[in-house]
């Protein structure tokens, strides 16, 4: 859904760069390790960290814990990334995660964040209309359960631990890893059967 | 990354009462500010504190920067948003010296 960037971003983007490698701050060898670093990540991670916690009850207090240790356990890449916290959707409250000021995004976890979530309209409409922004996804949560925005503003990325869907006892953590997607692990969507 | 040393232990506890600051440094010249326009003045409560983390104020500038503990603050969605409903919740991360007692 993003523009593709301009010749003359490109351009900007390749003399700070150089002006970069130039100063000694930043070397191509680390660009490129930090770009594969994302490339690897996919919201299969995530997934497969969802699925652990609904079957491991020590992996699931890992996660609580500490969200960093948990993601390294389920082999991402998280070492110079900001902390990783994560909110766990109840019966009675559900998570939507959101950069207002930016598109701050648990890449280490999750890779690229999609074009929507970077949109104006998701970061302006998320905080200020969540319910609606969810109806447009087919996200209908009943009155009695809150919704709590989570407004990504500092040092720390946010995902959502979504709830099990009735109907899946006895899944293997793979079948029920297929079950949440990207967008369950922002929390404009979640997991069904 | 988190809970740098020379950081001083977290002003509030979980469920403190605070206020926002009604403070727009962007109306006095260039700055680089990571609390939303939207939270200004409000009152809030504290969720936890997150750790300390270099102040992104001075960061951006390549200025030495100190650390402060950085907050989980939760808001009613109205009143900060009026199209919102009652019950709902926003929760944002607020560095310190942006809070005060309210």
């Amino acid at each position: 859904m993003a523009a593709p960037p301009s010749g003359a971003s490109l351009a900007l983007l390749d003399r700070l760069v150089a002006a970069l490698n130039a100063k000694g701050l930043v070397s191509e060898t680390e660009i490129a390790e930090r770009q594969a670093i994302t490339d690897r990540a996919s919201p299969e991670i995530g997934a497969r960290m969802v699925a652990r916690a609904w079957t491991d009850p020590e992996y699931y207090a890992l996660l609580m814990r500490d969200g960093k240790a948990a993601a390294e356990a389920a082999g991402a890449s998280m070492a110079g990334t900001p902390e990783l916290g994560v909110l766990e959707n109840t019966p009675k409250q559900h998570h939507l995660v959101v950069c207002t000021l930016c598109s701050c995004y648990p890449r280490a976890l999750l890779g690229y964040p999609p074009g929507w979530y970077k949109s104006f309209a998701y970061r302006s409409r998320a905080v200020r209309e969540p319910r609606a922004v969810l109806a447009e996804w087919g996200t209908q949560l009943a009155d009695n359960v809150e919704i709590r925005v989570v407004d990504s503003t500092a040092d720390y990325r946010w995902m959502v631990l979504p709830m099990r869907p009735a109907g899946t006892e006895g899944w293997s953590t793979e079948k029920l890893a297929a079950l949440v997607t990207r967008d369950a692990l922002v929390g404009v969507a979640v997991p069904r059967v | 990354m988190s809970a740098a040393p020379e950081a001083a232990a977290p002003r509030f506890a979980p469920g403190a009462r605070v206020r926002v600051k009604d403070d727009w440094p962007e109306t006095r010249g260039p700055c680089h500010i990571r609390t939303p326009h939207y939270v200004r003045g409000r009152m809030g409560q504290v969720v936890r504190p997150l750790g300390a983390f270099p102040n992104p104020e001075d960061l951006a500038f390549a200025r030495p920067a100190l650390c402060r503990q950085l907050y989980h603050v939760l808001f009613d969605q109205p009143p900060i948003w009026d199209d919102g409903k009652a019950g709902d919740t926003v929760m944002v991360e607020i560095f310190e010296h942006w809070l005060e007692e309210a």
